[in-house]
């Protein structure tokens, strides 16, 4: 099955070609069916495929199938090629399986929209995307299903594009991506005239014999790769599209914006792990803006009371964490955390959805409350997620997060932990927030939205225990401690090694005072989300009026976090704005009054020309036969006098 | 004898009547009286030249010269029928319609 990776994002391209030519003439059950049965099947090939890795040697676990070259140009050669190794199958594993559950969520949630064959046929055309991105075996094919990710996430931000805020978030999200893009592209033209070639392989291999370690060049290569990383996974400074992005509908945000999409970045700096160890600094400045990342956005989460806007900071804050773990060298505890967050994500993306379902499309949270009983299934697979993101053992989200914070601890020292910890508390805080002020409490809710109040149909409840399941159990596989029992580790070893010299020094450490030290870690973990919770309660259960009272002692921290510490309009003022009354500039002056006038100009200098000589024309005979009479003395005085 | 030169300059004069006739004249037909001296001089020319250098060559080409010239009188005056039906008027002046 190995040869039939094409197949993987060969399915969800049939299904966006089908649903794009014959979507609107198909019923909305045959609609759904096809996009949610091509990524079905893309998911079955990425277990078999998988499943043929497995049958490799570890060592062997890197397979390369070409399709075809798609430039050859001199020295410069690009093919259409898949790279199947751990870490590619685990992405296409993640990328299908919580793109299908989402793609059946949904079919419900969207079934009233006007627009739904349009919907699905974005969708799919997305999951091709990202799965090209991931089993690209080469910088260029990458960037293809990068760039063509970025068009689809504008799509579907975008998908009600007669609401100005939704498209306009579909600008800021595309333009704000081709920022970090720029960095990506030239450090992609970087690679190729240091290496001379651009395929991941041939790269990788060549980089330890032909740069120094921390040279200059390998550091500019990686911190352009790490600014694509920026734009592409919302990190400092090119978050800002993220939250905005809640525009588009609710299973987007749980599909790009928090299981596939915004993942990209990590996958990439992932998969160039030997280039950024061969550039301390530039893991430096990755472990650095991961971990601001990840407090700043937390602590921009705690004040916001639209639900969407609390999830898609809280993505922002999990990514920094995700590439904290890649700056400190542990690129394995980064893709596990990518992918327990995917699970636990894309579920509270989804509650969300099914809460907004309940209550007429409600996203402020003060008006919501008391909906435990009325939605007991969204209730419960939502407060899963929130124990996950919280780090509660035995959850998915406790292994990897933890795993994170050990590793941040000991490979990068106590200030990266003290901040990943004070994060992880803010989250605890804000993820309890959120369901006490939605599920606990008093009812908030509106009167005639409170009629209609009604558990989500199965087609989107089933998805929801699907990821809780995950949620719970997907941990496991990643077990620390335990000699062996890190499965997930051990598969992804070959391909994200760990630095050489810190691996050896940890193994040649007591391994005793290791485990003892670890696990009392974790207990400390426990315990700050444990008082993260407990505040939480106080807050908003025990106290409802104490955040109200806080909010006004401390007016100037409160409104600096409830405004996102006005970053938008920061960045509005130094970039947007003198953009925007340049290019008014160019229009109105450059455009209109030179471009156009000189065009128009010429024209008028030739009318003008010909006002003049139109009055050679008088239609009077006997002027034309002067002229001809002029015309014969002139030729017979040359003949005459001028021989 | 009568030299060639005062034939010649018989001929020029002509010619110049000829055309201060076609410049000046406002009636449509007295301007083709012009074009028709203007002809006439010219064979004046050719039957001096012919004379004097005993030759036939120009004579001959009188002939020529008559002919078109009939044929150019023949579709000219059907012009000027045409004209006259459509403006009621023969004078060259008020026949302007190709002015811009």
């Amino acid at each position: 099955m190995l040869d039939y990776v094409g197949l993987i994002p060969l399915f969800p391209a049939i299904g966006f070609a089908i649903n794009l030519f014959f979507g609107r003439r198909m019923p909305k059950g045959a609609v759904g069916f096809i996009a949610c049965a091509a990524i079905g099947l893309s998911f079955l090939v990425s277990l078999l495929v998988f499943a043929d890795l497995l049958k490799l040697a570890p060592a062997n676990r890197s397979v390369e199938k070409i399709l075809y070259t798609w430039i050859l140009s001199g020295e410069f050669q690009a093919n259409i090629g898949f790279l199947v190794d751990p870490l590619s199958v685990v992405m296409m594993l993640v990328v299908s399986g919580v793109s299908f559950i989402i793609h059946v969520y949904s079919h419900g949630y969207m079934h009233d929209d006007r627009d739904f064959p349009r919907y699905f046929t974005y969708l799919n055309l997305f999951v091709f995307f990202m799965l090209v991105l991931v089993s690209a075996n080469n910088f260029l094919l990458m960037f293809v299903g990068w760039e063509g990710v970025g068009l689809c996430s504008y799509f579907l931000i975008g998908f009600w594009y007669e609401k100005k805020s939704a498209s306009d978030a579909g600008n800021k999200a595309f333009i704000v991506n081709r920022i970090g893009d720029y960095g990506f592209l030239l450090a992609i033209f970087l690679i190729f005239v240091t290496f001379g070639t651009i395929d991941f392989k041939a790269v990788f291999a060549a980089a330890p014999e032909k740069l120094a370690i921390g040279s200059g060049i390998i550091t500019l290569i990686t911190l352009l790769l790490f600014m694509g990383a920026t734009g592409k996974s919302a990190q400092i400074p090119l978050y800002t599209w993220l939250p905005d992005a809640m525009e588009g509908p609710t299973p987007v945000s749980a599909l790009i914006h928090a299981a596939t999409m915004v993942t990209a970045g990590v996958y990439m700096v992932a998969r160039c792990n030997v280039l950024f160890l061969m550039a301390p600094t530039a893991l430096l400045v990755v472990a650095v803006i991961g971990a601001a990342t990840a407090i700043f956005a937390a602590s921009i989460g705690l004040a916001q009371n639209d639900i969407k806007r609390v999830l898609a900071y809280s993505t922002i804050s999990q990514l920094g964490y995700m590439f904290l773990a890649c700056g400190v060298g542990a690129f394995t505890a980064g893709i596990f955390h990518l992918m327990t967050h995917a699970f636990f994500k894309a579920l509270l993306f989804l509650g969300a959805g099914s809460v907004m379902h309940a209550l007429a499309g409600e996203l402020d949270m003060r008006k919501m409350g008391a909906l435990k009983p009325h939605m007991p299934r969204t209730y419960w697979t939502f407060l899963i997620a929130t124990l996950a993101i919280a780090g509660i053992f035995p959850l998915a989200g406790f292994f990897s997060k933890d795993e994170i914070l050990w590793k941040a601890l000991t490979e990068g020292g106590l200030g990266f932990w003290l901040v990943g910890a004070i994060a992880a508390f803010m989250t605890a805080t804000y993820m309890f927030r959120a369901v006490f002020m939605t599920f606990h409490g008093k009812s908030r809710v509106d009167h005639e939205v409170a009629h209609h109040l009604h558990e989500s149909p199965g087609m989107m409840t089933v998805p929801l225990i699907l990821l809780a399941i995950l949620a719970t159990i997907g941990g496991f596989i990643g077990f620390p401690i335990v000699e062996g029992w890190n499965r997930f580790n051990e598969f992804l070893s070959p391909v994200l090694a760990s630095p050489p010299a810190l691996a050896a020094a940890k193994t040649a450490e007591a391994g005793h005072h290791a485990v003892g030290f670890e696990v009392a870690m974790m207990i400390v973990s426990m315990a700050i989300a444990g008082l993260g919770i407990l505040l939480a309660y106080r807050m908003y259960i025990k106290n409802p009026r104490l955040p109200d009272r806080l909010a006004e002692s401390y007016k100037a921290p409160y409104e600096l976090i409830a405004n996102k510490y006005w970053v938008d309009e920061i960045y509005h003022f130094f970039f947007v704005g003198p953009l925007i009354r340049f290019s008014v500039f160019l229009w109105k002056i450059f455009d209109d009054i030179l471009v156009d006038g000189t065009v128009n100009g010429v024209a008028a200098i030739v009318r003008g020309g010909s006002e003049i000589f139109k009055r050679l024309q008088t239609g009077y005979v006997q002027n034309y036969a002067l002229s001809i009479l002029v015309g014969v003395v002139f030729v017979i005085g040359y003949f005459i006098f001028g021989k | 004898m009568v030299s060639l030169s005062s034939y010649l300059i018989l001929s020029a004069i002509l010619f110049s009547v000829g055309v201060v006739g076609f410049m000046l004249r406002r009636n449509t037909i007295v301007i083709f009286m012009s074009i028709e001296l203007m002809l006439s001089a010219a064979n004046l020319a050719f039957v001096a030249f012919s004379r004097f250098l005993d030759s036939m060559d120009g004579q001959i080409f009188v002939f020529f010269v008559m002919a078109v010239a009939a044929a150019e009188a023949a579709v000219g005056l059907a012009i000027i029928m045409a004209m006259y039906r459509a403006k009621e008027t023969v004078n060259a002046d008020e026949m302007n319609l190709m002015k811009w």
